[in-house]
């Protein structure tokens, strides 16, 4: 056939319906002219017609086979191939079912974590152009990625020359009320062109003007989508409507779109101007009130010429003020890597995992398929005896594989389409980008690649061994040069698969091993029966200091007398794990640092005398804060172990003075308290600042007090159960208005820090499982095999005296064999591939030899016992039945 | 498989070439009755069967048809020879000739 006859038929095949017409009138016209000669000689018309159409053979069968001249014959052997591989796998339900099952779970697997991958790392964000949005942090000595402060913002966006623009935004929920019960609505305080720089454009209304985003700017507020439905009706009227958020009355100017993502997923619900605050703290150059900057590059402008840019800027400013910017950098990085964080060397770990499952699962169906194809030798001689090519059996061979792969994949999506959804719900923090992670386009080509190179995959080999396969001896009953390279066949698949299965496991057991590790970390406090929530005051309370405190009194007392609550606290400054707060300090005969580089920095929290109990801290020395120490008494500090190794190396630090800066505090230090592992159980060691003060929050000076009233936290120390504890603070705080919110167990809080790793470890756990399962099903099949096929000589062998015992030891040896290929193989693969796992692992070394013991005698264990079932029932062979076979 | 079949449409294409070859353009019917008059109606096949033979030749490129307008005034679909048709008459022709010549060695063995 020439191409251009091919392409031809082809084109054929889909231009079928104005071909098909033209050929209709081509047999029309046919019949007419045939019609015309036999009237003219005479003939009726009806007879005529008749004899027309006789001699013509029939419409219907010269269309037929016209039509099959039109098509391609390959695409339709192709078809014929097909309808026999669904016969073939019809006649064998079982083989068909398992293996179905595995494909499905191997190709399931692949394309979920596939969907995350590509969700997570590969998807751009939601943004326009989102690959030139960036997020700029203030690099200093206290880390390479803090918050900003606004003056340094407010410089930053318009000394810049890189940037198109530039907006600062900062967390900030909101007490929502005047309209029935208080509600907490979660926020942001943004500057006027934070939604021009994500281009984002409001579904109603308008954004943030200028004039807004400043101090005595109308109090103007956004709201999201969400908050639009379900409050006001989805109305177009809400613009100009009033909403009372935190006791000030906001008018609503626009609406953001429901789609609208940000670091939280969808939750954000309200937006106001941050340019409106005037707290002196939040003008003060030297503090950061957690504002983070994002900013949108300008076309054509890479990240190092952008950070070549905010140097430049950065070091005008250090210039300009260098108490607060001597030393200071600013830190650029792409807005997704942000977002994304540091999960991608878990995904890329767990992406090779679920690609070994998918390997032995390909290993065990190709092994499946061996073992069909030597009961199916006499067939393909049969039919190669009548005429068919070796061509044609190795496609029939590899149709049937393709169509089971096909099978698998499209059940493996649909099982990926339920299971990926519910993994993540299981670790809702494991996986930033959660919402977007769907089974998109990009997830179904690639499971459509991954089935069809599976198919090709598992199909090849006994593709291979059927093109080698002698005719004749296939012919004769029991050929043993097929079984022989079968044999040779299934034994590597069976040591492939072992091989592989090691290596999962392995990983797997560097997993566990970290976590215990973490886990037996010792966080310097007690997470048990403790909690930790966020209380939000009254939306009335006022600027007034000694007001403030007595609140908080009210409040402390309120959570203190629920029952079953052993202590409590509030908790001024960040709770360890969820956020930070630091302060400059230095001795009190020192002189004042110059700049915010020279200083010495400290975490700080601001807490009442039963924080110690509360959060379970370690006293190590002096006393910890009393109920004496108040805003009338002399001012007192209690630090850590950390703080003293550090500042007072040497000698005891009871009864020293020390400055606090920004507070301008000299409180004495009168206790030394365990330390605390403020920024998570692994990277606490690497923090730039880890030394901790605690001081009475009552003494936190007055000009500070309304920031307090901000916003604080609580600690409780409860009998039992502290999750449960949850309603009832609510209620004790809602008489006033104050709304409890963000609550969390301190164990759920380190959980949480822990939220990849777990992620890792659950996933690493079901692939390792799998993988296992999977190649113990392998050894299974081959050594049943093995039993099989050597009844006769088992039987001879027991006849001639053998003990059992001995024929048992023969196949568990020859097991013991294949699993120790495997467990050799795959231990010197997963001591190259452990490397790899440097990044996400803790505690332990890559090649830790416990874990390696462990996990192959776990392997070896688990292979032995499925051997052991073939082998029993060699034992068991009655050598006169055995022999009788002869 | 379909090798006897095979020989009785590369015959049949061979038929259709040389008619076309000869008589010029032509319309199905009119190659069905003319390949009929010329075997002395010996070739009692369906004229159904001539179509797909068509369609094969166009397909390879040795004929192209055209709508035209047949003696009697009804639209027809005629087929005609092209320039690699006309080649390939010449060489089915010949490839036939020697075939036959060959078979009928074989056939009368007394007369080599």
């Amino acid at each position: 056939m020439s191409v251009r006859s091919f392409l031809l038929r082809v084109a054929g095949l889909f231009r079928s319906n104005r071909r098909d017409s033209e050929f209709e009138a081509e047999l029309e016209s046919h019949v007419q002219l045939h019609i015309d000669d036999f009237v003219r000689s005479g003939m009726s018309l009806a007879e005529a017609r008749r004899q027309a159409l006789i001699k013509l053979g029939g419409i219907e069968q010269t269309r037929e086979e016209w039509r099959r001249q039109r098509g391609v014959p390959a695409i339709e052997s192709m078809a014929q191939d097909l309808r026999y591989a669904i016969r073939a796998m019809r006649k064998n339900p079982g083989f068909t079912c398992i293996a179905l099952l595995t494909l499905t779970l191997g190709i399931g697997a692949n394309t979920a974590l596939f969907s995350v991958v590509n969700g997570v790392l590969l998807n751009p964000l939601p943004y326009p152009h989102s690959e030139q949005l960036a997020i700029l942090y203030h690099k200093s000595a206290i880390a390479d990625q803090g918050a900003v402060s606004y003056l340094n913002f407010l410089d930053w966006q318009q000394q810049n020359a890189t940037f198109s623009s530039m907006a600062a935004f900062r967390n900030q929920s909101f007490n929502l009320t005047g309209e029935g019960e208080p509600t907490r609505l979660s926020g942001h305080e943004v500057s006027a062109d934070f939604f021009r720089a994500l281009e984002v454009k409001p579904v109603l209304g308008r954004l943030f003007t200028a004039d807004e985003d400043r101090v005595g700017g109308a109090p103007v507020a956004l709201i999201g989508g969400g908050l639009w439905k379900t409050r006001y009706g989805s109305s177009p009227s809400v613009l100009g409507r009033g909403i009372t958020l935190n006791g000030v009355r906001y008018t609503i100017v626009g609406v953001i779109p429901d789609s609208f993502l940000f670091y939280d997923g969808y939750g954000t619900q309200v937006w106001t101007p941050v340019g409106r605050w005037n707290d002196p703290t939040f003008r003060d150059r030297r503090v950061a009130m957690g504002l983070n900057v994002i900013g949108r590059m300008k076309t054509g402008v890479t990240f190092d010429r952008a950070r070549q840019d905010m140097g430049r800027v950065a070091h005008a400013l250090a210039e300009a003020y260098p108490d607060a910017n001597k030393g200071s950098d600013v830190t650029v990085v792409s807005f997704k890597q942000d977002m994304v964080g540091d999960i991608a060397p878990f995904l890329f770990v767990l992406l090779a995992a679920v690609g070994f499952v998918l390997m032995i699962a390909c290993a065990n169906v190709a092994n499946l398929m061996l073992a069909r194809a030597t009961g199916r030798a006499r067939e393909f001689a049969l039919r190669s005896a009548l005429g068919a090519t070796r061509g044609r059996l190795v496609r029939q061979l590899l149709s049937e594989s393709v169509l089971l792969g096909i099978a698998g994949g499209a059940l493996g999506f649909a099982l990926a389409a339920s299971g990926t959804r519910s993994i993540l719900a299981l670790l809702p923090d494991a996986v930033p980008r959660s919402h977007e992670i769907s089974l998109d386009f990009r997830v179904l080509i690639f499971t459509l690649a991954v089935s069809l190179l599976a198919g090709i995959g598992f199909g090849l080999a006994p593709a291979l061994l059927a093109w080698r396969s002698n005719l004749t001896d296939a012919l004769k009953e029991g050929g043993r040069s097929v079984a022989g390279s079968r044999g040779r066949a299934q034994n590597a698949f069976v040591v492939i698969e072992m091989a592989t299965a090691l290596v999962l496991l392995v990983g797997a057991g560097l997993m566990i091993r970290t976590l215990t590790v973490l886990w037996s970390v010792d966080p310097g406090f007690d997470p048990h029966n403790a909690l930790s929530f966020d209380v939000a005051m009254q939306p009335d309370l006022g600027n007034d200091p000694a007001h403030i405190r007595a609140e908080l009194r009210k409040i402390h007392d309120a959570v203190r007398n629920q029952p079953g609550v052993l202590s409590a606290s509030v908790l001024a400054g960040a709770l360890p794990m969820r956020g930070d707060s630091e302060l400059p300090v230095w001795k009190i005969d020192e002189p004042k640092p110059a700049s915010a580089a020279e200083s010495k920095w400290t975490l700080f929290y601001g807490v009442e005398p039963d924080y110690l109990s509360a959060l379970g801290l370690h006293l190590l020395s002096g006393r910890f804060i009393t109920q004496a120490d108040s805003e009338h008494s002399p001012q007192v500090v209690v630090v850590d172990d950390y703080f003293v190794h550090k500042y007072f190396p040497g000698e005891s630090p009871i009864g020293k003075r020390i400055n606090v800066g920004m507070l301008d505090l000299q409180p004495e230090i009168i206790g030394v308290v365990g330390h605390v592992k403020h920024w998570g159980l692994d990277t606490d060691a690497t923090a730039k600042v880890q030394a901790q003060i605690y001081i009475p929050c009552t003494q936190i000076p007055d000009r500070f007090m309304p920031l307090v009233g901000n916003g604080i936290g609580m600690v409780v120390r409860s009998a039992n159960d502290p999750g449960a504890q949850i309603p009832a603070m609510r209620n004790a705080l809602a008489n006033a208005q104050q709304v409890v919110y963000g609550a969390e167990t301190l164990e759920e809080i380190i959980a949480s820090s822990l939220a990849a790793r777990r992620f890792s470890v659950v996933l690493l756990g079901i692939f390792a499982a799998l993988a296992v399962v999977l190649s113990s099903i392998g050894i299974y099949g081959v050594i049943a095999y093995l039993v099989g096929q050597r009844t006769q000589e088992i039987g001879t062998r027991i006849a001639l005296g053998a003990q059992r015992g001995d024929v048992l030891r023969l196949i568990l040896g020859r097991g013991f064999a294949l699993t120790l290929g495997g467990v050799g193989a795959g231990s010197v693969l997963a001591l190259i591939l452990s490397r790899q796992m440097k990044k996400i692992i803790y505690g332990v070394s890559p090649s830790d030899p416990v874990t390696f013991c462990a996990v192959a005698l776990l392997l070896i264990t688990i292979a032995l016992l499925a051997c052991y079932v073939p082998a029993r029932r060699a034992m068991r062979v009655d050598p006169m039945i055995a022999l009788r076979y002869e | 498989m379909g090798e006897g079949k095979d020989v009785r449409q590369g015959t049949l294409a061979l038929m259709v070439l040389k008619t076309l070859e000869s008589m010029g353009p032509l319309h199905g019917y009119g190659i069905a009755r003319r390949i009929e008059q010329t075997s002395g109606d010996l070739l009692s096949v369906n004229y159904g069967t001539l179509y797909p033979a068509l369609l094969k030749l166009e397909q390879e490129g040795y004929i192209a048809s055209e709508w035209g307008v047949s003696e009697n005034n009804r639209r027809a679909r005629y087929y005609r020879l092209t320039r690699t048709g006309k080649k390939q008459v010449e060489r089915e022709t010949r490839e036939w000739n020697e075939t036959a010549a060959i078979v009928a060695r074989f056939l009368n063995p007394e007369e080599s």
